[in-house]
């Protein structure tokens, strides 16, 4: 209660409001006691920071009611952040520019892929891919035959596709009917196939089997002609060959028919793949589906591919899918089973001789 | 000149608070310091924020009397401004976009250095008044920021007579000094 009392008298006093004989007291009274007179110093000191205090809180508030009357009566106007406005103005701008940025970008790429040739990073197939052979074929096929007799150059010329193809490889007859092997991926994008002997007649088929992960592909000579009759020289074997054997092999790299061998040097292929032999062989785009030879004469893989960053590797499909893709068609009953020689024919001749017989069973296939 | 009497006028009805004048130094500048922030990495917020402590800054510096303005309103709020905002951005760990040239720039370092002082002294005030809870913050507000009578603030808040809404504000008043002094030393005051 007397500190009410003194705060009272204080505030009075600072005020002025005390009556003047009161004010004469009070003064003495600041003057003898000294703790009277500290709290009028703080109470003035604390009255001037209400003061002042008060003061601010007015003055905020007219900045604030200024605003909002300038803000509404339209003479300031909210700007938005620099970004935003630059933004905002070359929204269009930027806009027209990404969608062109996008649709070069996306032409490119599709050009690229277009243009690319379709190969497993690790492993080049090696179909190879045709530009303006047949015109060559032609050509080359009309002076070969200049002595020969003309029905003969119709038979070879009127079956021959009319476009340039878009791949090539190698293919092996598997039955003396018109039945050809060759590698999946010569064949698993065509729209149709051709097939030319190494006389250079042309010769329309059929995929019948495609089998992308054995990489085997069955083809059918169309013709009902097809068919010498004669039994294959060679043989499809059915056991699995084994590392060290020394290979050959027969296929159309360029468009003459090209001998190549080498040995086996693995019983898997690119990481593990037991549906695939390694084997060290030149081999080239063109020589997919190429039948791969022992010693023998018999067919112990279909050439698939090289790895493209190792040295002298190379994959073929082993035999034993060929036997597989057979059974599978024997399932099928639209078409007749297919019977393949299982005994080599050329088993004792030398090399040249062993070529000689086999050569006319060795295909160019054309995919187009 | 025309523009200098017209300031002086200015700035003397800025020094009471008087609106009209407050409006007049408002609109005539607000623009100019917006577009500045704004394209400092900026919103419209922090322009609003920054010229409006700006301008307490100018009320302030006329209030205290003893003031000459040696430039124009429009350099000094603008240097005071341009201050403002560079510290908040180094503070906020933002970075202004250009480092632009000092020119017409006022000298505003030390009436910064005592708005700054001001302020701390205020946000301990503003605190201490939080502190105090109801029915006090208001009661005190009502007698000592806006200068109501003791009768009217007895009519208020229901107190039988003046003498009791009296004896009330001295109670609050002493718990207020002793949080603000309480405060106030602990901050190093």
């Amino acid at each position: 209660m007397q500190e009410i009392a003194m705060l009272d008298a204080i505030e009075r006093y600072i005020r002025g409001e005390m009556l003047p004989e009161e004010r004469v007291f009070f003064e003495q009274l600041r003057k003898s006691n000294p703790s009277v007179d500290q709290m009028v110093v703080e109470h003035t000191v604390f009255l001037n920071q209400m003061n002042k205090f008060g003061d601010r809180k007015n003055f905020r508030n007219t900045l604030n009611e200024v605003h909002n009357d300038l803000f509404e009566a339209g003479s300031i106007k909210e700007r938005p952040q620099a970004r935003i406005i630059l933004w905002k103005k070359y929204q269009r701008v930027i806009a027209v520019a990404a969608s062109i940025a996008g649709i070069v970008a996306i032409a490119i790429s599709g050009l690229i892929t277009y243009f690319s040739p379709k190969h497993s990073p690790e492993v080049e197939l090696l179909k190879s891919r045709l530009n303006g052979v047949i015109n060559k074929q032609k050509n080359f096929d009309q002076k070969l035959s200049a002595t020969e007799n003309a029905l003969d150059n119709f038979k070879k010329s009127a079956n021959a596709p009319t476009t340039q193809g878009k791949f090539g490889g190698t293919g092996f007859l598997l039955d003396a009917r018109g039945y050809i092997a060759t590698s999946a991926h010569v064949v698993n994008k065509a729209d149709s196939v051709y097939v030319q002997n190494i006389k250079g007649e042309y010769f329309k088929v059929t995929p019948v089997y495609i089998n992308d992960t054995t990489d085997v592909a069955i083809l059918k000579i169309e013709s009902k002609d097809f068919g010498n009759g004669k039994q294959l020289p060679y043989s499809i074997r059915k056991s699995g060959a084994e590392i060290g054997e020394e290979i050959f092999t027969l296929g159309y790299p360029r468009n003459e028919i090209v001998y190549n061998r080498g040995y086996l040097s693995a019983i898997s292929g690119l990481n593990g793949d037991t549906m695939a032999y390694q084997i060290a062989i030149a081999a080239n785009p063109g020589n997919s589906g190429g039948p791969i030879f022992n010693q023998s004469g018999e067919v112990i893989g279909i050439l698939s591919g090289k790895q493209v960053s190792a040295e002298g590797v190379v994959f073929s499909s082993k035999a034993r899918n060929i036997f597989k893709a057979l059974d599978e068609i024997r399932k099928d009953t639209t078409t007749e089973n297919l019977h393949v020689p299982l005994v080599s024919g050329v088993k004792d001749l030398d090399r040249v001789q062993q070529i000689k017989k086999i050569e006319d069973c060795i295909f160019i296939v054309r995919s187009y | 000149m025309r523009t200098e009497i017209n300031e002086q006028a200015l700035l003397k009805g800025l020094a009471v608070n008087d609106r009209i004048a407050v409006e007049a130094i408002y609109k005539q500048h607000f623009n100019m310091v917006q577009t500045m922030i704004v394209s400092n990495n900026g919103g419209p917020e922090d322009a609003k924020d920054i010229f409006q402590e700006a301008m307490i800054v100018l009320y302030e510096k006329v209030k205290s009397g003893s003031f000459e303005l040696n430039c124009l309103i429009k350099t000094y709020l603008y240097s005071v401004c341009r201050r403002l905002w560079l510290k908040r951005l180094n503070q906020m760990q933002r970075f202004p976009n250009t480092a632009e040239a000092a020119e017409d720039i006022a000298p505003v370092e030390e009436d910064m250095a005592k708005h700054e002082e001001r302020n701390d002294e205020f946000v301990l005030m503003e605190r201490a008044m939080h502190g105090l809870g109801e029915p006090c913050k208001t009661l005190l507000e009502a007698y000592y920021l806006e200068k109501k009578s003791m009768m009217d603030i007895a009519a208020a808040f229901g107190y039988t007579n003046a003498d009791n809404a009296k004896n009330q504000k001295y109670k609050c008043l002493m718990r207020l000094k002793k949080i603000f002094f309480d405060q106030y030393k602990n901050s190093g005051g």
